[in-house]
């Protein structure tokens, strides 16, 4: 580039060097308006969410002849205190824990040995199988519900937490594989080979060389699926009629229903079935940015 | 080596679990849905075959049109949205201060249950008290709309939240995409005089071009099934103002009791999500693939 420079004739020199200096000009106001519009944007996805920590922190008197956009007189903590005890909310809050966590080790454990066959082990009909996983996620959750239902009834699966968590798992099963097959496809092979010289059994190279370098994108793997557990609502909603065994996402619904005018206690309730989410997010923001990149690009 | 890496006993072992799974809860209940399908059923009693009436009743039922046309609708402006995320996303992979940052905040409505973002809305359009009519009240709009219970708004009204809650998704994906070309190729383009629009729309869309492929499958399916904050801000009124697929398919089992023509409705769902899929794929498929 400069050797070009150095030869053009003057004219042309200064002619680029208008050009830059407009172009710089041109490109500042264009940049301050750009910034403007994102910065927009910005608050269009975040402000609903910060109204909604406002609100729960006001009673109705409140909400009702206040500005809503108005900051709460004093913040009315008693607002979680009450909806955490009132109703079931933290018997739903651990029944999400406990499924989301049983559903998330299971998942990423069985599409470890799937992948694990899949990218590292040689046989026949390894493509069949990655195509029937991937074909899986195409199939919408809906056109499986009624048979699911009625299968569950017949084995007295229904209204049974393991219902909920083997679900979970055949559902995100094609999605936690096609994280993880990208990661192992590029695992040097060399480790490995070297195990097997050493007369290493087949289940002591997974276990602890191949599983063990695979932590990163179990990571990734793992939160992901811990999004989606977290937010299920379908399955819950069907499957599930007690409510020692309903998650929060159908809790809360049935909570609200039951609440429908008391704002402060709605938006303490949402809050609190956002929140664990929203400090992963802060926590670990980088690698569920790079599991949802890696979840769906390549598809 | 070979002997040890390709044990069948040890393949069948690592498999088998994970793919009886799939087969037992995915693969086995949509044959089933096709085969409920041919059955008068209310989910408790007797089945009774009755061949493809229930299909050829799916065929007349006009309830079924509009909640079809509303799914539709709903995956245009899905689809009309990815622009304006591309757009979005063609400023931010630029080089901007606080890039991260404003992806990162893009992505948090994403993140959240459908649940809870679908209770939130009802409350940001509640007809008195809700964000949206005391704005249009504080600067002098006295017919402020009833949002989720007038039927010529309703639809739209919830298209809004969703695509609200995917923006960050898409976001991210075409920011990962953009931030993928070879600043080389952009460099040279400039050199040559090229503006960033004509890079933009030259250089960058085509490069991308696959990644945009996907993003449309995903939008257009995602949206022929989307189902959640449906339910729960309208559960599909007011009057079916805005059924979708999805939603009419849970209430005619669930509510209605009719299994037997809500599986015919779900094994439609599931040809229409499948060849959709394979016409989006065909349609954009170029001849020259960059990569």
């Amino acid at each position: 580039m400069d050797t070009v420079k150095a030869t053009g004739s003057p004219v042309k020199i200064r002619k680029q060097k208008t050009n830059l200096a407009t172009n710089s000009l041109l490109s500042r106001s264009a940049y301050t308006i750009m910034y403007v519009f994102l910065i927009i944007v910005a608050v269009f996805q975040l402000f609903p969410i910060v109204w909604l920590f406002l609100f729960s922190l006001k009673n109705n008197q409140e909400v009702f002849n206040m500005s809503p956009f108005s900051l709460p007189e004093t913040p009315r903590w008693e607002n979680y205190a009450k909806v955490w005890t009132e109703g079931n909310i933290s018997q739903y809050f651990l029944n999400s824990v406990v499924y989301t966590v049983a559903a998330v080790v299971l998942t990423v454990l069985l599409a470890s040995f799937v992948t694990f066959a899949l990218t590292r082990m040689n046989w026949k009909g390894s493509k069949l199988v990655l195509g029937l996983f991937m074909v899986g996620l195409m199939i919408p959750v809906h056109s499986t519900l009624i048979p699911l239902f009625s299968t569950f009834t017949s084995i007295n699966l229904i209204d049974n937490p393991l219902s909920i968590i083997l679900t979970y798992t055949a559902f995100n099963l094609p999605i936690t594989i096609m994280i993880l097959l990208g990661f192992y496809e590029a695992l040097p092979r060399e480790v490995e080979e070297a195990a097997v010289m050493d007369g290493a059994s087949i289940n002591r190279i997974f276990f602890q060389i191949t599983l063990p370098m695979t932590s990163p994108v179990i990571a990734t793997a793992a939160i992901i699926n811990m999004i989606y557990n977290w937010n299920e609502f379908v399955f819950v909603n069907t499957f599930i009629s007690s409510d020692v065994y309903k998650t929060l996402t159908v809790g809360i619904q049935n909570f609200i229903g039951q609440y429908t005018t008391d704002w402060g206690a709605i938006g303490a309730t949402l809050v609190i079935s956002i929140l664990p989410i929203l400090i992963a997010f802060f926590v670990l923001s980088n690698r569920i940015v790079e599991g949802i990149a890696a979840g769906s690009v390549k598809g | 080596m070979n002997k040890v890496m390709s044990d069948k006993k040890v393949i069948a072992l690592y498999i088998t679990p994970a793919l009886f799974l799939i087969l037992a809860l995915i693969y086995v209940p949509i044959v089933q849905t096709g085969y409920y399908g041919l059955m008068k059923w209310n989910g408790i009693g007797e089945m009774e075959f009755i061949g493809l009436k229930n299909y050829s009743q799916l065929i007349n039922d006009p309830l079924f049109w509009k909640s079809a046309l509303h799914s539709f609708l709903l995956a245009l402006f899905s689809a009309l949205s990815l622009i304006g995320y591309l757009f979005i996303s063609i400023i931010l992979a630029g080089k901007i201060k606080g890039a991260d940052l404003l992806r990162k905040i893009y992505l948090i409505p994403m993140l959240l249950a459908s649940v809870a973002i679908a209770q939130l809305w009802l409350k940001i359009y509640h007809p008195t008290n809700g964000i949206i009519n005391s704005m249009l009240l504080a600067i002098g709009v006295d017919n402020t709309p009833a949002w989720l219970a007038e039927p010529n708004i309703a639809l739209y009204a919830i298209i809004v939240p969703i695509i609200w809650q995917y923006a960050g998704f898409y976001i991210l994906i075409y920011y990962a995409a953009l931030k993928n070309i070879p600043e080389s190729l952009i460099e040279a383009a400039r050199i040559d005089g090229a503006s960033p629009f004509q890079i933009a729309l030259k250089i960058k869309l085509p490069l991308i071009m696959n990644v945009i492929k996907v993003t449309i499958v995903l939008a257009v399916v995602g949206s022929l099934k989307y189902f959640d904050l449906i339910y729960v801000m309208t559960g599909g009124g007011p009057n079916g103002a805005s059924e979708v697929m999805a939603s009419y398919m849970y209430q005619k089992a669930f509510k209605g009791f009719d299994f037997g023509y809500a599986s015919a409705i779900g094994f439609f769902l599931l040809i229409i999500c499948l060849i959709v899929t394979y016409l989006i794929r065909k349609l954009t498929e170029t001849k020259n693939d960059i990569y």
